[in-house]
Protein backbone atom coordinates (compact mmCIF):
# COMPACT_ATOMS: atom_id res chain seq x y z
CA UNK A 1 0.00 0.00 0.00
CA UNK A 2 1.43 3.10 -0.72
CA UNK A 3 1.32 6.83 0.79
CA UNK A 4 -0.96 10.02 -0.27
CA UNK A 5 2.66 11.57 -0.98
CA UNK A 6 3.90 8.48 -3.47
CA UNK A 7 -0.61 8.83 -4.80
CA UNK A 8 -0.25 12.35 -5.48
CA UNK A 9 3.25 12.10 -7.35
CA UNK A 10 1.84 9.43 -9.32
CA UNK A 11 -1.27 11.82 -9.95
CA UNK A 12 0.82 14.11 -11.37
CA UNK A 13 2.77 12.08 -13.36
CA UNK A 14 -0.51 10.42 -15.16
CA UNK A 15 -1.07 13.69 -16.16
CA UNK A 16 1.86 13.79 -18.43
CA UNK A 17 2.41 10.17 -19.50
CA UNK A 18 0.72 6.99 -19.74
CA UNK A 19 1.12 4.48 -16.74
CA UNK A 20 1.65 1.49 -16.58
CA UNK A 21 -1.20 -1.48 -15.65
CA UNK A 22 -0.06 -2.00 -12.53
CA UNK A 23 0.26 1.67 -11.52
CA UNK A 24 -2.82 2.18 -13.08
CA UNK A 25 -4.67 -0.47 -10.74
CA UNK A 26 -2.99 0.52 -7.51
CA UNK A 27 -3.56 4.32 -7.65
CA UNK A 28 -7.24 3.39 -8.57
CA UNK A 29 -7.28 1.00 -5.29
CA UNK A 30 -5.78 4.24 -3.20
CA UNK A 31 -8.04 6.63 -4.48
CA UNK A 32 -11.38 4.41 -3.53
CA UNK A 33 -10.49 4.14 0.14
CA UNK A 34 -8.71 8.10 0.06
CA UNK A 35 -11.23 11.06 0.07
CA UNK A 36 -7.88 13.53 0.29
CA UNK A 37 -6.23 12.03 -2.61
CA UNK A 38 -9.57 11.71 -4.94
CA UNK A 39 -10.14 15.75 -4.04
CA UNK A 40 -6.31 16.20 -5.06
CA UNK A 41 -6.56 14.61 -8.07
CA UNK A 42 -9.79 16.42 -9.15
CA UNK A 43 -7.65 19.97 -8.09
CA UNK A 44 -5.42 19.17 -10.82
CA UNK A 45 -7.83 18.31 -13.51
CA UNK A 46 -9.04 22.06 -12.35
CA UNK A 47 -5.31 23.20 -12.60
CA UNK A 48 -5.30 22.09 -15.90
CA UNK A 49 -8.44 23.72 -17.00
CA UNK A 50 -7.50 26.83 -15.64
CA UNK A 51 -4.17 26.57 -17.56
CA UNK A 52 -5.18 25.85 -20.61
CA UNK A 53 -7.82 28.97 -20.62
CA UNK A 54 -5.58 31.20 -19.42
CA UNK A 55 -4.16 31.56 -22.86
CA UNK A 56 -7.94 31.78 -24.21
CA UNK A 57 -9.39 33.66 -21.91
CA UNK A 58 -7.73 37.41 -20.09
CA UNK A 59 -7.81 36.74 -16.25
CA UNK A 60 -10.41 40.13 -16.22
CA UNK A 61 -12.84 37.38 -18.72
CA UNK A 62 -12.26 39.64 -21.92
CA UNK A 63 -12.35 37.14 -24.70
CA UNK B 1 14.56 35.49 -47.14
CA UNK B 2 11.41 35.68 -48.73
CA UNK B 3 10.28 39.65 -48.88
CA UNK B 4 6.78 40.46 -47.78
CA UNK B 5 7.23 42.80 -50.86
CA UNK B 6 5.04 41.14 -52.90
CA UNK B 7 1.94 42.19 -50.80
CA UNK B 8 0.04 45.24 -52.08
CA UNK B 9 0.03 48.72 -50.47
CA UNK B 10 -2.82 48.80 -48.83
CA UNK B 11 -2.70 45.30 -47.80
CA UNK B 12 -0.09 46.24 -45.52
CA UNK B 13 -2.34 48.69 -43.29
CA UNK B 14 -4.60 45.88 -42.94
CA UNK B 15 -1.67 44.03 -41.47
CA UNK B 16 -0.25 46.76 -38.93
CA UNK B 17 -4.06 46.90 -38.25
CA UNK B 18 -4.43 43.70 -37.64
CA UNK B 19 -0.63 43.36 -35.56
CA UNK B 20 -2.03 46.22 -33.40
CA UNK B 21 -4.94 44.19 -32.57
CA UNK B 22 -2.68 41.37 -31.35
CA UNK B 23 -0.03 42.86 -30.17
CA UNK B 24 -1.05 43.27 -26.38
CA UNK B 25 -2.46 39.92 -26.00
CA UNK B 26 0.66 38.28 -27.19
CA UNK B 27 2.75 40.39 -25.06
CA UNK B 28 0.78 39.55 -22.52
CA UNK B 29 0.82 35.57 -23.23
CA UNK B 30 4.96 35.71 -24.16
CA UNK B 31 4.69 38.02 -20.24
CA UNK B 32 3.27 35.25 -18.43
CA UNK B 33 5.88 32.73 -19.70
CA UNK B 34 8.65 34.96 -19.68
CA UNK B 35 8.21 37.40 -16.52
CA UNK B 36 10.40 39.92 -18.34
CA UNK B 37 8.59 42.48 -20.49
CA UNK B 38 11.91 43.35 -23.04
CA UNK B 39 12.06 40.08 -23.74
CA UNK B 40 8.18 39.17 -24.33
CA UNK B 41 8.43 42.56 -26.24
CA UNK B 42 11.41 40.50 -28.49
CA UNK B 43 9.30 37.36 -28.54
CA UNK B 44 6.50 39.47 -30.02
CA UNK B 45 8.37 41.30 -32.36
CA UNK B 46 9.98 37.89 -33.83
CA UNK B 47 6.92 36.53 -34.29
CA UNK B 48 5.29 39.62 -36.41
CA UNK B 49 8.91 39.25 -38.29
CA UNK B 50 8.20 35.80 -39.22
CA UNK B 51 4.10 36.56 -39.88
CA UNK B 52 5.07 38.80 -42.40
CA UNK B 53 7.70 36.75 -43.89
CA UNK B 54 5.02 34.05 -44.48
CA UNK B 55 3.19 35.01 -47.71
CA UNK B 56 -0.40 34.45 -47.59
CA UNK B 57 -0.65 34.75 -43.65
CA UNK B 58 -3.69 37.80 -44.26
CA UNK B 59 -5.99 34.96 -45.98
CA UNK B 60 -5.95 32.88 -42.47
CA UNK B 61 -9.07 32.64 -40.52
CA UNK B 62 -7.72 31.85 -37.49
CA UNK B 63 -4.65 34.99 -37.09
CA UNK B 64 -4.94 34.96 -33.61
CA UNK B 65 -4.28 31.11 -33.24
CA UNK B 66 -2.13 31.13 -36.03
CA UNK B 67 0.44 34.04 -34.41
CA UNK B 68 0.31 32.60 -31.53
CA UNK B 69 1.74 29.33 -32.13
CA UNK B 70 4.45 31.43 -33.69
CA UNK B 71 4.94 32.72 -30.46
CA UNK B 72 5.17 29.83 -28.27
CA UNK B 73 8.20 28.93 -31.14
CA UNK B 74 10.14 32.28 -29.99
CA UNK B 75 9.57 32.10 -26.54
CA UNK B 76 11.23 28.35 -26.67
CA UNK B 77 14.05 29.74 -28.58
CA UNK B 78 14.37 33.04 -26.08
CA UNK B 79 13.69 30.16 -23.23
CA UNK B 80 16.31 27.72 -24.00
CA UNK B 81 18.35 30.51 -24.68
CA UNK B 82 17.90 32.09 -21.41
CA UNK B 83 18.70 28.19 -19.47
CA UNK B 84 21.81 27.84 -20.63
CA UNK B 85 22.91 31.86 -19.10
CA UNK B 86 20.91 30.53 -15.69
CA UNK B 87 21.87 26.91 -15.40
CA UNK B 88 25.14 28.38 -15.18
CA UNK B 89 24.69 31.76 -12.79
CA UNK B 90 21.68 30.12 -10.82
CA UNK B 91 23.08 26.79 -9.20
CA UNK B 92 22.42 27.86 -5.43
CA UNK B 93 22.80 24.77 -2.90
CA UNK B 94 20.06 24.21 -0.90
CA UNK B 95 17.73 26.51 -3.01
CA UNK B 96 15.75 23.76 -4.17
CA UNK B 97 14.58 22.65 -1.05
CA UNK B 98 12.41 25.52 -0.35
CA UNK B 99 10.73 24.35 -3.73
CA UNK B 100 9.35 21.52 -2.22
CA UNK B 101 6.41 22.10 -0.52
CA UNK B 102 5.62 18.20 0.36
CA UNK B 103 7.59 18.32 3.35
CA UNK B 104 4.56 20.69 4.87
CA UNK B 105 2.12 19.08 3.59
CA UNK B 106 2.64 15.24 4.18
CA UNK B 107 3.41 13.82 7.93
CA UNK B 108 6.29 11.90 8.02
CA UNK B 109 4.21 8.34 7.18
CA UNK B 110 3.40 10.37 3.60
CA UNK B 111 -0.16 11.19 4.79
CA UNK B 112 -2.32 14.72 4.08
CA UNK B 113 -1.99 16.75 7.37
CA UNK B 114 -4.80 18.39 5.89
CA UNK B 115 -6.18 16.57 3.44
CA UNK B 116 -7.23 18.58 0.45
CA UNK B 117 -11.43 19.33 0.11
CA UNK B 118 -13.21 19.13 -2.92
CA UNK B 119 -12.93 22.39 -5.08
CA UNK B 120 -15.89 21.38 -7.20
CA UNK B 121 -15.95 23.62 -10.19
CA UNK B 122 -18.96 24.68 -11.93
CA UNK B 123 -18.78 26.10 -15.11
CA UNK B 124 -19.89 30.33 -14.13
CA UNK B 125 -16.64 29.68 -11.55
CA UNK B 126 -14.67 30.53 -14.29
CA UNK B 127 -16.41 33.39 -15.07
CA UNK B 128 -14.78 34.77 -11.94
CA UNK B 129 -12.59 37.71 -12.26
CA UNK B 130 -11.65 36.83 -8.59
CA UNK B 131 -10.83 33.04 -9.41
CA UNK B 132 -8.26 34.21 -12.32
CA UNK B 133 -7.03 37.03 -9.98
CA UNK B 134 -5.88 34.16 -7.63
CA UNK B 135 -4.75 31.87 -10.27
CA UNK B 136 -2.94 34.62 -11.67
CA UNK B 137 -1.30 35.40 -8.77
CA UNK B 138 -0.28 31.87 -7.39
CA UNK B 139 1.47 31.92 -11.11
CA UNK B 140 3.33 34.50 -9.94
CA UNK B 141 4.45 33.13 -6.46
CA UNK B 142 5.83 30.26 -8.00
CA UNK B 143 9.69 29.60 -8.08
CA UNK B 144 10.72 30.71 -11.45
CA UNK B 145 11.34 26.85 -12.87
CA UNK B 146 8.16 25.56 -11.66
CA UNK B 147 5.83 28.22 -13.03
CA UNK B 148 8.07 27.73 -16.44
CA UNK B 149 7.95 24.22 -16.31
CA UNK B 150 4.12 24.47 -16.26
CA UNK B 151 3.37 26.79 -18.63
CA UNK B 152 5.44 24.89 -20.77
CA UNK B 153 3.20 21.71 -20.70
CA UNK B 154 0.05 23.21 -19.09
CA UNK B 155 -0.44 26.38 -21.30
CA UNK B 156 1.72 25.58 -24.54
CA UNK B 157 0.55 22.57 -24.14
CA UNK B 158 3.96 20.79 -25.23
CA UNK B 159 4.88 17.17 -23.89
CA UNK B 160 7.35 16.33 -21.21
CA UNK B 161 9.91 15.40 -23.70
CA UNK B 162 9.64 18.24 -25.53
CA UNK B 163 10.53 20.40 -21.99
CA UNK B 164 13.57 18.05 -21.00
CA UNK B 165 14.95 18.78 -25.00
CA UNK B 166 14.40 22.31 -24.54
CA UNK B 167 15.54 22.95 -20.53
CA UNK B 168 18.08 19.87 -21.24
CA UNK B 169 16.74 18.63 -17.97
CA UNK B 170 15.95 14.87 -17.12
CA UNK B 171 12.69 13.11 -17.48
CA UNK B 172 12.66 12.69 -13.67
CA UNK B 173 13.51 15.99 -13.20
CA UNK B 174 11.01 17.28 -15.48
CA UNK B 175 8.42 15.29 -13.60
CA UNK B 176 9.25 16.26 -9.75
CA UNK B 177 9.29 19.88 -11.09
CA UNK B 178 5.65 19.85 -12.17
CA UNK B 179 4.56 17.93 -9.21
CA UNK B 180 5.80 20.36 -6.95
CA UNK B 181 4.80 23.24 -9.25
CA UNK B 182 0.98 21.60 -9.18
CA UNK B 183 0.88 21.19 -5.36
CA UNK B 184 2.26 24.53 -4.60
CA UNK B 185 -0.01 25.75 -7.18
CA UNK B 186 -3.48 24.13 -5.93
CA UNK B 187 -1.91 25.05 -2.06
CA UNK B 188 -1.64 28.87 -3.34
CA UNK B 189 -5.49 28.67 -4.63
CA UNK B 190 -7.02 26.91 -1.47
CA UNK B 191 -5.02 29.08 0.73
CA UNK B 192 -6.37 32.20 -0.92
CA UNK B 193 -9.99 31.06 -1.06
CA UNK B 194 -10.87 29.33 -3.64
CA UNK B 195 -13.63 27.43 -2.18
CA UNK B 196 -14.93 31.04 -1.59
CA UNK B 197 -14.46 32.12 -5.25
CA UNK B 198 -17.95 29.90 -6.19
CA UNK B 199 -20.90 31.24 -6.54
Amino acid sequence: MFSCREASQRMSRALDEPLTLIERVSLRAHLMMCDGCRNFSRRLTVLRTLARRSSETHPDGRQ
Amino acid sequence: MTQPADLPAESSLDIAKLFEEHRRDLQRYAQQHLRDADLAEDAVQETFVAALRHPNFAGRSEVRTWLVAILKHKIVDIVRRRARIESVETSVPGAEEHEDLSELLFNPAGRWIEPPSDWGMPEQALQSKQLWAVFEECRRRMPQQQALVFSMREVMEMSTGEICEVLEITASNCHTTLYRARLRLQDCMNRNGFGGIRK
